[in-house]
C-alpha cells in the first residue's frame, strides 16, 4: 500500500515474527489504542521513513496487533521487515481507513494478504452468517484455514490457482465467481486483494447483477 | 537497455557527465539540447566534442522516443500511443482549442486505483513511467511547441507515481528545462493525502482532485482510495494549504445519472467546499464496457453547473474531446496491447 506521512507515529516493540509460509510472515506488537475490524495502519522501520499502510490482522480486543505481509523483494519496506526479530522497534501510526465489518449477511472475497481485515473481522465477532472466497496460489498460503473454517464452515471456500487438492477449488476467484449463477445481488459484498482482483471481480458481480452500490472494495495499493 | 538521459534533472546530467570524465558544464549543454532544441541524439549535438558524443552513445540513449501510431477526432484532438515499458504502451490525448491548446499525459502504465468509472483501472497497474517516458509524451509529439497546457489526467494516478512526477515537473519548470509556467500545469489526483501534501510542498504546479462525489458513502463505492484516504481528510488539508492567489485547485466532477446529480449533491458540495477558493470542473461520463453508470441529459448537467454557481462555487462544464476515438476523460487504455 501507498506511504502514510500525514499521522504521527509511535515506536513499537515487536513481540512475534513468524513467517507463515515462504515469503509470508505475520508480525506483532503491543496494542496500545482501540480499532475497528478491517481499518489499517502505517507502519515504518525508521521514525522518519516513507510509511507504508497494512490492514490489522488480529482482533479488536486483543492484546498485540497483528500485520500479515508478503515479502515483495524489490519492494522497499517488506525485505527489512522480514529481518526484524523480536524487541525491534517499529514505528506505526493510529488506526485509519473505513472498510470495516458489519454484523449483518454478506460475502467476503480476499486474495492473497488480502485476507487480513476479514481475519481481523472474524477475530472481533463479526464471522457469524458470512461468506468467504479466498484466492492464493499455493495451499499452504490458506494460513487461518482451521479459524475460519470453523466458524464459517461450507461457506469458507478457497480458491487455488496453482494446485488441486484438499477440497479446495482449483482455480481463481473471478473463476469461481464466473462459474456461480445464484449470487445473491441483496447482499454486501466486500473485496479486498489486488488491483486486478478487485476490478475483475467487480465486473464479473455486476455482470451477473449485484448493483455495486452492494460493492465495497478495498484495494493493495 | 541503455538508460535514458531524458527526463534527468541538471544535477543528475552533470552527475552522468561527471561520471564519464567530462566536465560538468556538459550536464548544462545536456540539458539545453534535450529540452530546447529539437535533436534525438547524440551525434546531433554539435557543441560536445566528439569524445563526448561518442562516450555518451556508449553509455546512454537520448530517450527521445517518438509515437508508434496517432488518431485523431473529428474534432481536431488527437491520441498518440507511444512505447513504454518492455512491450508495454502509454496514451497521450493531445487536445487543440483555439488559442489553446492542452496535452494530457500519462504517468502510470495502467492504474492500481481501480475507480468505477474509468477504463484504464480496467487494464490492471503494469507499472510507473519514469520521468523522461512522462516528458516525452509532451516532447515528442509533432504540436510540442504550440501546447500551451500540460494536464497529468492521463493513464495512471500521478501522485502514486510521486518522485517521478515531481522530476518531470522540475524540468518542465526549470530555467535550465523547459521553462514552463507552473501555472499551465495541472496535476490531477484522486486524493492520496500525504503524497498530495508532498506534491504542494515540492511543486507550483495547480491541483485537481477527482471528488465526483460529496458523500463518503458514495464515493466509497466508485473509488476504493476513500476506505484509505477518507475525501475529509483531503478536504481538511486542502483548506488548511495556502495556496496564494495565482495557484489553483479545482475540483472534477463526472456526473452520474441518478447517482450523484441531485440537488442535495449541489448542497452538499456547496458546504463541504465553503472556504476553498476553488473551481469545480463538471463532466460528462464517457460510458466504458459493462458499466453500471450513466451519464444524465444535458439538461440535468446544465442545471447541476447553474445551481452550483448560484450557491458561490465557480463550476464549468468540461467540453468532451475526442470521444469517437477513446481519447475523451476516463478512456484511456492500452489494455489490449498489454494483453499481447
Amino acid at each position: 500500500m501507498i506511504s502514510h506521512n500525514d499521522k504521527q507515529t509511535t515506536p513499537v516493540s515487536i513481540t512475534s515474527s513468524e513467517e507463515l509460509s515462504p515469503g509470508i510472515y505475520l508480525i506483532g506488537f503491543k496494542r496500545t489504542f482501540d480499532f475497528m475490524a478491517g481499518q489499517v495502519i502505517g507502519i515504518s522501520i525508521g521514525e522518519n521513513d516513507a510509511r507504508r499502510l497494512y490492514s490489522i490482522c488480529s482482533g479488536d480486543k486483543e492484546d498485540d496487533i497483528k500485520i500479515l505481509y508478503k515479502v515483495i523483494e524489490e519492494g522497499y519496506l517488506t525485505p527489512q521487515l522480514s529481518d526484524l526479530e523480536c524487541g525491534d522497534t517499529v514505528w506505526i501510526t493510529p488506526a485509519g481507513g473505513e472498510f470495516t465489518g458489519e454484523p449483518g449477511p454478506a460475502v467476503w472475497v480476499a486474495s492473497g494478504t488480502g485476507i487480513a481485515p476479514y481475519y481481523s473481522m472474524l477475530r472481533s465477532g463479526l464471522g457469524e452468517n458470512k461468506i468467504l472466497l479466498h484466492g492464493n496460489r499455493y495451499l499452504e498460503q490458506f494460513h487461518f484455514f482451521d479459524e475460519f473454517q470453523e466458524i464459517l464452515g461450507q461457506d469458507y471456500i478457497r480458491c487455488c490457482s496453482g494446485e488441486s487438492g484438499d477440497g479446495a477449488y482449483h482455480g481463481r476467484v473471478t473463476a469461481y465467481l464466473e462459474e456461480q449463477n445464484d449470487l445473491n445481488p441483496g447482499l454486501k459484498y466486500y473485496l479486498c486483494g489486488s488491483a486486478d482482483m478487485v476490478v475483475e471481480t467487480r465486473d464479473i458481480l455486476i455482470r451477473k447483477g449485484v448493483p455495486f452500490s452492494n460493492i465495497i472494495s478495498e484495494i493493495y495499493f | 537497455m541503455r538508460k535514458h538521459l531524458f527526463g534527468l534533472t541538471l544535477e543528475e546530467l552533470k552527475t552522468v557527465s561527471q561520471s564519464l570524465g567530462l566536465p560538468s558544464f556538459t550536464g548544462g549543454q545536456l540539458a539545453e539540447w534535450l529540452y530546447k532544441k529539437e535533436v534525438s541524439s547524440f551525434g546531433e549535438m554539435t557543441n560536445l566534442s566528439l569524445k563526448a558524443r561518442a562516450l555518451l552513445s556508449e553509455n546512454y540513449d537520448a530517450g527521445i522516443i517518438p509515437p508508434v501510431d496517432v488518431q485523431e477526432s473529428v474534432d481536431g484532438t488527437k491520441k498518440y500511443l507511444f512505447p513504454a515499458l518492455e512491450g508495454k504502451y502509454i496514451e497521450t490525448a493531445y487536445i487543440p482549442d483555439g488559442k489553446r491548446s492542452t496535452v494530457c499525459v500519462s504517468s502510470q502504465v495502467g492504474c492500481k486505483m481501480g475507480c468505477l468509472f474509468c477504463m484504464t483501472g480496467k487494464q490492471g497497474f503494469q507499472g510507473n513511467l519514469s520521468s523522461g517516458e512522462i516528458l516525452n509524451q509532451y516532447r515528442s509529439i509533432p504540436e510540442w511547441r504550440s501546447i500551451t497546457n500540460l494536464v497529468y489526467m492521463g493513464m495512471g494516478e500521478p501522485l502514486d507515481n510521486l518522485e517521478e512526477v515531481l522530476r518531470s515537473l522540475e524540468v518542465l519548470t526549470s530555467d535550465w528545462g523547459f521553462g514552463l509556467s507552473p501555472r499551465r500545469i495541472t496535476v490531477s489526483t484522486i486524493g492520496i493525502t500525504p503524497a498530495m501534501l508532498e506534491f504542494l510542498n515540492r511543486s507550483n504546479a495547480h491541483l485537481a482532485v477527482s471528488l465526483h462525489t460529496p458523500f463518503d458513502d458514495e464515493r466509497r463505492k466508485l473509488m476504493p482510495v476513500q476506505q484509505v484516504y477518507p475525501l475529509k481528510e483531503v478536504l481538511k488539508e486542502i483548506k488548511s494549504w495556502d495556496f496564494g492567489r495565482q495557484r489553483r485547485v479545482s475540483f472534477e466532477y463526472i456526473l452520474f445519472k441518478d447517482f450523484n446529480d441531485s440537488p442535495k449533491h449541489v448542497n452538499e458540495l456547496s458546504r463541504i467546499l465553503h472556504g476553498i477558493r476553488c473551481r469545480v470542473n463538471l463532466i460528462r461520463f464517457h460510458p466504458i464496457p459493462d458499466t453500471p453508470l450513466e451519464s444524465p441529459d444535458e439538461e440535468t448537467i446544465i442545471a447541476f453547473k447553474e445551481k452550483l454557481n448560484a450557491k458561490g462555487i465557480i463550476s464549468t462544464i468540461r467540453a468532451s474531446r475526442g470521444q469517437d476515438i477513446w481519447a475523451a476523460c476516463g478512456l484511456l487504455s492500452t489494455k489490449k496491447l498489454a494483453d499481447k
